[in-house]
């Protein structure tokens, strides 16, 4: 192994000497408390080092002891339900050696050694393997964890069998003398290899009207949520964690509170995936390295979430990531940077922030993995992004935009209304509507597509509107655009708005939204149509059925929202018959 | 980790004195992040940190200033440990500077424990989860952003606002429903005047809780570097109270738009690349490590509760300094200046106001089962009488509909008579009833937050009648 010593301390970032022979990207520990960091640079035999834990105490000629492996993470079962730091340090174990508040030094592994699982093979002695491919599989709550032929490795089967093994044991042997245990390691900053990348063509519901109906995601997509602070993008990422349809949700919490990570912490456990009825827990990974954690570690914390959710898409899963927030890992890039003294780029950050984050969203996508089978499985990444001042101009918005299907604006004036989700639905936009139109029309209605694209007509129509009334008033509007104007506010109140604190409405099924919205389209046309007949708009804006309209998120039962379309009909009928 | 050895060498090989930094040349041994003590010509003595470290060089940050330090005489020593501080329970009545040494004529403390002043961070999964209700007695704070034990909920000021007035009252005010309070506060002031430091003494002074609070003062004319210290010595004292004696403590600090740039001149002087407005890179982080310092811990019954104030340069939300603490907070109490000419006391804005642990606070068992319903038609319905304002103020109040004038009416009576309360002490129950006589202005399908169970069980007109005498 190769030793060299500290020469200089700045920060996070340690100057090593005698290091030639080092690769980039080494992990490596610094000092007499064995800290870990990793190398960023190599000049000549001084090696460049980010330490992922506070570098106070550190002396000039402590030793660096080079591990040569590069930053890696552990894959196997244990995963899910637990919570790590931003380098796989599981912080229930780290409480257990340290106490409440981390100290330095320790070296956990990120997957429990002694824990036996039920180990089922799946194929016999004989079998020819190529890598990918499903040796057996154990339970991890509900989830099957399939055990694969890690990347790289192929053969026959000369020996297997199931039964009570821990992650170390060996499972199954191969003819070249490969021994498989259920666990795999690998870098962080490398993706895992799959068959080939899929057009993304299936959404990923996530139970919120104005992303399921307005603005979808697909399974395999990249959405971003940038906002000022106060606008809710924690609240929409824990949102999307609860509720998305994936088989595995990864939640980063990268630089954010304390407190946060507590609240997903006790509030996962009690949850229910609707869809599957088990708790929300049992589908999570959380990676907390909160804002007052090491900064060089929060630069890694989302590689190791990406990484931890590439395995879980290798067996063929659909693995939604939840990144809050991609700002302050580009802040973190941006601190080592600048003790590098790197030249900068724009607003200090460093030239590479724009590639950085490009091949940090391609991890996501629909892929055939590895494997006989040629399963499917998907990486939707939603990352959410903090510019300061809320001015999307900054360089991590935009170089997100470039690469990001779905872009979810938050804004502050409606924040400050308590319109949430406060996603500017002008502002707002998704690439993906073309590919998942077709789903939408066989699934849930031929009219989907239809409906949306006249309910954003409207709604840009009503900012037009708007414009007028601030310069005449509304007495200059004839009747018909009043009309507008009312349908527009029971768009924003009645359907767009959403409580994600609400017992029936945090989650909205996506046959339900289509008949709201269905109902609130059927009311415009019935009014127009009754306008040009000659009724008065404030007779029919007195009609109860609107206020049942205003109800409709309180209401469980879809079928009475259909059957409030037959009502509006008849009702406003009966005011023409009145006349 | 070795001890620090007897011998203590001193070094007199300082190269280059810049602003706050002083450099020396061919140290060995010395740490990163470890105190120096610098003894200058006259033989005064003043405190360093080392900010940088190599094999040549050293660059010492002195809290002090470095008026008088010369390249010559003046002597360096390396102490082997990072800044601490003494904490004892008898700290509680006393005062000091802004480094944690006794400003008030009495003698030293007497230490139970030496605590490192940057602390460590809370393991996240050690937190407990905020959740007892602060009645603060604002009617501002605990109805529509409510503060909860373990919070930092900062006030955003502006210069002249009366933020000072607004964190003594709730230091005066705020208690837990149904709780003996076992509390203490503990006060930072960070380049703040002497005037505004006094205000604090003679509140606390006049409402008797002086023996509850700890003092440290960093004011206008002291070294601006020990700035970076202050609110660290006050946390490390606030988590000694806190974990090891069960204390619940409110932290006051005051004024963090001091605070950032004594960072920004440290950053200048070590010539690092400037970020937005000249404050450097890492100040999100930097904040974090003080604001973040504020929670709760499984199995420990204390608590931290911060209020950080900060003035917003030029009544701007979006400078530097407010953003990055929006971004750190959980929530904030923002004031407006043309509330506070209007009269409205205090003048707190209640749009960019938020509370995001509220949620953890409120509810049937902690408040009322209506609490958010209430909190959310309240906002949605001032800020559309907010936005009619602005109409009026082209079309003229004729153009308006019936109802929207009262939406005009509902945004001055709320400002007038809910967020608006002077020296009064309110009630959870109290702002609620004011909530709810505001809303029986507005017709009864305009509540749409609310829940219509609520509205029949809360809104004035079914109080004591059957359904339809309205």
């Amino acid at each position: 192994m190769l030793h060299g010593s500290i020469a200089r301390i700045s920060g996070p970032v340690v100057y090593a000497l005698d290091m030639r022979g080092s690769r980039l990207y080494d992990v490596v520990r610094v000092g007499d408390e064995q800290l870990n960091g990793e190398i960023i640079r190599l000049d000549a035999d001084e090696a460049v080092i980010q330490v992922y834990e506070d570098t106070s105490g550190l002396k000039v000629g402590e030793p660096v002891v080079n591990t040569e492996s590069p930053l890696s993470v552990e894959l196997g079962p244990g995963i899910i339900s637990s919570i790590y730091d931003g380098i796989q340090r599981p912080l229930p174990i780290l409480m257990e050696k340290s106490g409440d508040f981390i100290s330095r030094g320790i070296a956990v592994p990120g997957v429990d050694r002694d824990r036996k699982w039920e180990f089922t093979a799946s194929v016999t002695e004989g079998d020819t393997l190529k890598s990918g491919d499903v040796v057996g599989s154990v339970h991890e709550y509900h989830i099957e964890h399939k055990i694969m032929v890690p990347p790289h490795v192929s053969g026959t089967v000369t020996q297997i069998e199931s039964g009570e093994f821990t992650v170390e044991d060996t499972v199954c042997i191969l003819d070249s003398d490969t021994h498989i245990t259920m666990l795999q390691k690998w870098p962080v900053r490398i993706g895992r290899p799959y068959a080939k990348k899929l057009d993304p063509t299936l959404p990923l519901l996530t139970g919120q009207r104005i992303f399921d109906s307005m603005f979808p995601v697909t399974k395999g997509g990249t959405a971003m949520i940038p906002g000022g602070f106060g606008t809710g993008k924690t609240v929409s990422e824990q949102t999307l964690a609860k509720w998305a349809d994936a088989q595995i949700v990864v939640y980063i919490g990268c630089g954010e509170r304390g407190n946060e990570m507590t609240d997903v912490l006790t509030e996962f456990p009690e949850l229910v995936d609707p869809r599957t009825q088990q708790p929300l827990i049992e589908r999570t990974i959380m990676i907390a390295n909160t804002s007052n954690m090491p900064v060089a570690a929060r630069e890694a914390s989302i590689y190791t979430g990406i990484t931890m959710a590439e395995y879980y898409r290798d067996m063929g899963y659909d693995v939604a990531l939840m990144a809050d927030s991609t700002s302050r890992w580009g802040e973190a890039l941006r601190e080592v940077s600048g003790r590098l003294e790197e030249m900068p780029g724009e607003e200090g950050y460093p030239a590479y922030l724009a590639t950085r984050l490009a091949a940090f969203y391609e991890r996501a996508g629909r892929v055939v993995c590895l494997g006989s089978d040629r399963r499917a499985g998907s990486i939707t990444v939603v990352g959410a992004v903090s510019p300061p001042g809320g001015d999307f101009s900054e360089p991590i918005t935009q170089n997100t935009l470039r690469i990001a299907g779905a872009f979810w604006a938050l804004d502050t004036s409606l924040a400050y209304r308590r319109h949430f989700p406060a996603v500017n639905w002008i502002n707002s936009y998704s690439l993906y509507i073309e590919s998942v139109q077709d789903w939408f029309a066989e699934n849930i209605a031929r009219d989907w597509r239809e409906l949306r694209d006249k309910t954003m007509f409207l709604l840009q129509k009503e900012v037009e509107l708007q414009e007028i009334v601030q310069l005449v008033g509304p007495d200059a509007l004839p009747e018909s655009e009043k009309a507008i104007l009312e349908v527009t506010r029971m768009v924003r109140e009645d359907f767009l708005q959403q409580s994600a604190f609400d017992e029936v409405d945090s989650f909205c099924p996506l046959e339900k939204q289509y008949w709201m919205l269905k109902a609130i389209l059927t009311f415009h046309d019935a009014i127009t149509d009754a306008l040009s007949k000659g009724a008065s708009l404030q007779q029919l804006l007195d009609l109860p059925v609107k206020t049942e309209i205003a109800r409709m998120k309180e209401q469980e039962d879809v079928a009475t929202i259909k059957g409030l379309l037959d009502t509006i009909d008849t009702s406003v009928a009966s005011l023409e018959v009145a006349q | 980790m070795t001890p620090p050895s007897l011998l203590t060498k001193e070094y007199k090989t300082i190269n280059y004195v810049s602003g706050p930094l002083i450099f020396i040349e061919n140290v060995k041994g010395v740490s990163f992040g470890e105190t120096a003590k610098i003894t200058l010509p006259n033989g005064e003595e003043r405190t360093g940190q080392v900010l940088d470290v190599s094999r040549e060089l050293a660059v010492v940050q002195v809290f002090e200033g470095t008026s008088g330090i010369d390249d010559l005489e003046t002597r360096v020593r390396f102490t082997g440990e990072p800044p601490k501080i003494d904490v004892s329970l008898d700290m509680l009545g006393r005062i000091f500077d802004g480094v944690g040494n006794p400003r008030d004529g009495g003698p030293a403390v007497i230490s139970e424990e030496s605590v490192d002043i940057a602390g460590t961070p809370i393991n996240p999964y050690a937190r407990d989860k905020p959740a007892d209700f602060i009645q603060t007695g604002m009617s501002a704070i605990d109805g529509l952003n409510t503060l909860v034990r373990g919070q930092k909920l900062p006030i955003f000021s502006g210069s002249g606002l009366p933020a000072n007035r607004l964190a003594a009252q709730i230091a005066r005010q705020a208690k837990v429903l149904g709780e003996e309070e076992n509390f203490a506060v503990i006060f930072a002031a960070m380049g703040i005047t002497y005037k505004d430091a006094s205000f604090f003494m003679t509140d606390f002074e006049r409402t008797g809780a002086l023996e509850r609070v700890v003092f440290f003062m960093n004011l206008a004319d002291d070294p601006t570097i020990e700035r970076v210290a202050t609110p660290r010595c006050a946390l490390s004292v606030a988590e000694y109270l806190a974990y090891s004696h069960n204390l619940h403590v409110l932290v006051i600090l005051t004024d963090m738009t001091n605070y950032c740039e004594a960072l920004r001149e440290i950053s200048t002087a070590r010539e690092e690349v400037p970020g937005r407005r000249g404050y450097p890179g890492y100040m999100y982080t930097d904040l974090a490590s003080i604001y973040e310092r504020a929670g709760r811990i499984k199995g420990k019954t204390g608590s931290i509760t911060q209020i950080p104030i900060l003035t917003m340069p030029d009544d701007d939300i979006t400078h530097p300094v407010p953003d990055l603490t929006g971004y750190i907070t959980e929530g904030q109490i923002v004031l407006s200046r043309d509330l506070y000419r209007r009269g409205v006391d205090p003048p707190i804005d209640a749009l960019p106001c938020l509370s995001r642990l509220m949620n953890l606070g409120i509810g049937s068992e902690k408040t009322r089962e209506d609490h958010r319903n209430v909190a959310d038609q309240l906002y949605a319905s001032y800020a559309y009488g907010r936005d009619l304002r602005r109409l009026v103020a082209i079309v003229g109040e004729e153009a308006l509909t019936e109802l929207d004038k009262k939406y005009l009416e509902f945004a001055d009576e709320f400002e007038r008579k809910f967020i608006s309360q002077g020296n009064e002490d309110r009630n959870i129950e109290t702002t609620f009833a004011i909530a709810w006589d505001l809303f029986s202005m507005l017709p009864e399908e305009e509540l749409k937050r609310i829940k219509l169970d609520y509205v029949q069980k809360y809104h004035p007109v079914y109080k004591g009648k059957s359904r339809g005498t309205s």
